[in-house]
Formats: C-alpha cells, sequence, structure tokens
C-alpha cells in the first residue's frame, strides 16, 4: 500500500508543541505571519529576529533541521522569481560581484525571499506537529466552513486510494505494451485520466450513500471538543507576541 | 415476537426506466441468520438500498422491527438507519474518516451521542471484530481483511436490529474469509448476508432466500436449496468446483 506521503510531514513525536491544541497553533501561526507580512523590509534585525523564534519553536518540537530544509522545496519557484528581480528590475543600481543590480530589485527580492521563508518554515513546523486529523478537528473549532473542512478530510482520506488506483491504470497500460514517448501518446493518457476521474466521482457517490446509511444528515458531528487550558494559549501567544516585539523594537532601533 | 425485517410487495424501476425488483416478499424473524442468494445483476444492491430508505418511490412496504420505513420522514429515517445497519460491499467507500477510532464513531455521533458513551460505544464495536488495537490508525494503512472486520465495526458501534452484509467474502482470502464468519456467528443479531458465495451461506446460515430478476424464486432451509441442482441452474447459482453440499465438514 502506498501510505508513505501521508507521513511526508508530520513527523512523530510528543514535545510541547505536538501536544498543544491544534486550532490554538493554527491562530499562532496566522498571527505570527501577519506580523512578518507586516513588518517593513528594511528592518533586517526584526527578521533576524523572527528567524530566531522558528529556531526556539523547532528546537522545542525537536524537528531537525534537515527535516525543514528538505520540505523547503515547495519554496523554490519563489526563489527563482525572488533572484531574478534585481536583475529585471529597474531605478538606481548597485555593483555587486562585477554584476549591475537594481536596489530596488534587491529589497523586493529579499522581501519575498525572507517573508516566503519564514511562513514556509512556520508552516512546516505547523505540519510537523500536527497530524492531518488533529489539523481537521483545529479548523473545524475554528468555525472554518464545514464543507471546507470535510472536503479536507476526504483528501486526506481519498488521496491514497485515488493514487494506487492511478498506479494500477499505469501498471495496467504498460503490461499492454503502451510506452509514453512522444506527445501523440498524451491522448492515452487523457483518457486515462478522464476513466480516473469516472472512478473517483463513482466512489464519492458510494461512499455518500453509506455515510446516509449511518445518519448523516448533512454535518459531520464534532467529536472532539475539549476546552483549551489558559496555560496552552499562554504557550502558543508567545510566538505572535514575541515576534510583535521584535517588529515595534526594531522600530524603534532604526 | 415482532420479526426484524417484513418486506410486501416491493416493486422499484430506476429512473431510465430499468426495473430491478418486481414486487419482493421477506420475512426475517428477530435473531435468524438468512442469506439472500442471487447472481450478479438480479437486484440484490437494488433491495439492500431499500432497506434503509436510501431508495424508495415504488410499490410496496418494509418494516423494521414494527416501524415502517417512510423515507419522507426525517426522525423515522434516522431511526431506520440506526436499526438497519448495512455494510457495503467495498470497505474503502465505507471508511471514510481519518482515523479508524472517528470511523466507527461516526453512526453514533450521528444518533446524537457523546463523550464516555461514545467511546464505550467505539470500542465495544471494535472489540466485537477484534480490532481495537488499530483504533488510532488511518484505515488506509489496514489490511483488506482488517478493513472489512472495521467496516462491520462501523455498524456494529449504532446497535442495529439487522445487519445487512453485502458480498461480504469478496476479495478476502481464506484466513480472513474464515475469522470474518467467526466474528459473524458471535454476534447477537439478526444478520441478511447478501452473497453469491454459496458454500458461505451454507456455513453461517441455516436458511435462504434465492432473488432472481427481481423476484425470490426460492425460500427454504440453506441445505435443501443448494442440493437443488435444477433451481440452483435455472437461477444461474453455481457450487464452487469440488464443492459437495451433502458433505459436512466435522465439528
Amino acid at each position: 500500500m502506498s501510505s508513505a506521503h501521508s507521513h511526508l510531514l508530520y513527523r512523530h513525536g510528543d514535545s510541547l508543541l505536538h501536544r498543544l491544541p491544534a486550532h490554538a497553533k493554527v491562530l499562532a501561526l496566522v498571527g505570527f505571519m501577519l506580523v512578518v507580512v507586516a513588518t517593513p523590509r528594511e528592518r533586517f534585525l526584526a527578521f533576524a529576529g523572527y528567524a530566531a523564534l522558528l529556531a526556539v519553536v523547532a528546537v522545542v518540537a525537536a524537528v531537525p533541521v534537515r527535516f525543514i530544509v528538505t520540505r523547503m522545496v515547495v519554496e523554490v519557484p519563489f526563489v527563482v522569481f525572488a533572484l531574478l528581480l534585481p536583475v529585471i528590475s529597474g531605478g538606481p543600481r548597485v555593483d555587486v560581484l562585477g554584476l549591475s543590480l537594481s536596489e530596488d530589485g534587491l529589497l523586493a527580492g529579499w522581501n519575498i525571499l525572507a517573508k516566503g521563508t519564514l511562513g514556509v518554515v512556520a508552516a512546516i513546523l505547523l505540519a510537523a506537529t500536527t497530524d492531518a486529523r488533529a489539523l481537521l478537528i483545529g479548523l473545524q473549532r475554528l468555525r472554518l466552513p464545514a464543507r471546507l473542512v470535510e472536503i479536507a478530510a476526504f483528501m486526506v482520506r481519498y488521496a491514497d486510494v485515488v493514487i494506487s488506483d492511478m498506479q494500477r491504470m499505469r501498471i495496467a497500460r504498460e503490461s499492454r505494451g503502451f510506452q509514453g514517448r512522444h506527445l501523440g501518446h498524451l491522448r492515452v493518457v487523457a483518457q486515462s485520466a478522464g476513466a480516473l476521474f469516472i472512478r473517483s466521482y463513482e466512489r464519492g457517490e458510494r461512499v455518500h450513500l453509506a455515510m446516509l446509511s449511518r445518519g448523516y444528515t448533512g454535518a459531520m458531528p464534532l467529536v472532539d471538543d475539549a476546552p483549551v487550558a489558559p496555560a496552552a494559549w499562554a504557550t502558543v501567544a508567545t510566538l505572535p507576541v514575541g515576534a510583535a516585539v521584535l517588529a515595534v523594537a526594531s522600530g524603534w532601533l532604526a | 415476537m415482532t420479526p426484524s425485517l417484513e418486506v410486501h410487495g416491493l416493486a422499484y424501476a430506476y429512473p431510465d426506466g430499468h426495473q430491478a425488483l418486481f414486487g419482493v416478499d421477506l420475512t426475517v424473524q428477530r435473531g435468524e441468520r438468512v442469506a439472500l442468494l442471487g447472481p450478479n445483476g438480479a437486484g440484490k444492491t437494488t433491495f439492500i438500498l431499500h432497506l434503509n430508505g436510501i431508495l424508495h418511490g415504488g410499490a410496496g412496504t418494509i418494516n423494521v422491527a414494527g416501524l415502517d420505513v417512510r423515507p419522507a420522514d426525517r426522525e423515522v429515517l434516522r431511526e431506520i438507519r440506526r436499526r438497519v445497519g448495512i455494510v457495503f460491499q467495498d470497505p474503502d467507500d465505507q471508511l471514510f474518516m481519518p482515523t479508524v477510532r472517528d470511523d466507527v464513531a461516526f453512526g453514533p455521533a450521528n444518533l446524537g451521542l457523546r463523550g464516555a458513551e461514545l467511546e464505550s460505544r467505539v470500542s465495544e464495536a471494535l472489540e466485537a471484530v477484534g480490532m481495537a488495537h488499530v483504533a488510532d490508525r488511518p484505515p488506509h494503512h489496514l489490511s483488506f481483511g482488517q478493513r472489512r472486520r472495521v467496516a462491520v465495526a462501523t455498524v456494529l458501534a449504532m446497535r442495529p436490529e439487522i445487519l445487512v452484509l453485502d458480498e461480504p467474502t469478496s476479495n478476502l482470502d481464506p484466513a480472513s474469509r474464515r475469522e470474518l464468519a467467526g466474528i459473524l456467528r458471535s454476534l447477537a443479531v439478526t444478520l441478511l448476508l447478501v452473497t453469491h458465495d454459496l458454500p458461505y451461506a451454507l456455513e453461517l446460515c441455516e436458511r435462504s432466500v434465492v432473488l432472481s430478476d427481481g423476484a425470490i424464486v426460492a425460500d427454504g432451509p440453506t441445505h435443501d436449496l443448494l442440493t437443488d441442482d435444477e433451481m440452483l441452474r435455472r437461477n444461474r447459482l453455481e457450487l464452487p468446483y469440488g464443492f459437495d453440499p451433502h458433505v459436512r465438514p466435522s465439528g
């Protein structure tokens, strides 16, 4: 069974961060990111402080650097764009290592790179310490529209099923001598995608029948709604509050 | 005593005009284990989906332990869906929550159970199928046989009046098949086993009915039906190669 990818982001553990309720962590992440995004790009010290805060979180959660770095690959397209900005932007220019770069472009690129990286690392830390189920319950408790939570829940549950359907179809295709070599073969692949869509759609209908049979009336029952201890709120608040303090302090220094 | 299930004159045609059921009559007494036999396309699944009011609109009546299935009445429908526990053929269709525990809790939570009561329902159902140790795992990490057993638990957790299993042996290896039979035999619940697996019907059910082309064409002790070669042939039912219903395994 293909189940590896469901554990790609989550890292099993029992740290302080793992034990905190998911919705509190989501709120802390959003608060932190709002502060980061609102910080003027010239306040380099503040960004260093944010990075230090995340480093502390990573240490507390016992998430190794390697784990984070390998998962930062998603950021690559943005990094490429950020690196291009100094070259393609206009305005006054500076010479760096023999290259003539735009000053404004450098700052804009730095802005994207710094804020993007902080966001990605923070999100990786959340995902590493919160399993998919807890995250879904957290979103439900944050009153995210029920339909969206349900769609996310079904995606978590059925991604594996659909992927293994897809792999079986590919194996069946190749077992009958098909090799996707040139663009003309795209038609076959597109037809497979269509068949996969119909299969998944029909499975959706059968799942719905099974849900109705067990008394589903349009709303997922909220099974876990234990109240959050004030101490937990205080713990998660340290991240956004710490970031806000850094933002204000860097304003005085500047 | 009121029977667990009473069906009278059930007829149904799909919206495209294809008529699947032509007046089905069936009574299942409380505590009975009955096999509903029929070849592919006999209308077995259509019949099952009527029992808890998913399909409706044709002729006939269905009564579950004294309560008529009236699909228009939401309260009645909820109670009917508690009383009739359907285990679908593909456990991947039935198990859709992130963990086994959540999935087994889904039915009773829809009935309004919460907290300790809900937890005890879940563990009771999982223990009944011997799957308590996988409660916290995601369903897609289980073997097919384990998923089938968890699917049975999801329905048991609603404490049904009658348990309906749609082709429970499909895709099971012989060991899982035997284990499932042991579990089903241990449950104190009325059972309707819908299958074309004739030896399994003989193993588990005293009585069988044969559904063919949308009507019940035979009803009697399973052993008698399986030794009626002429009737089996007429209804496209076949015993597996080398299987002789006259020979009962010892023990």
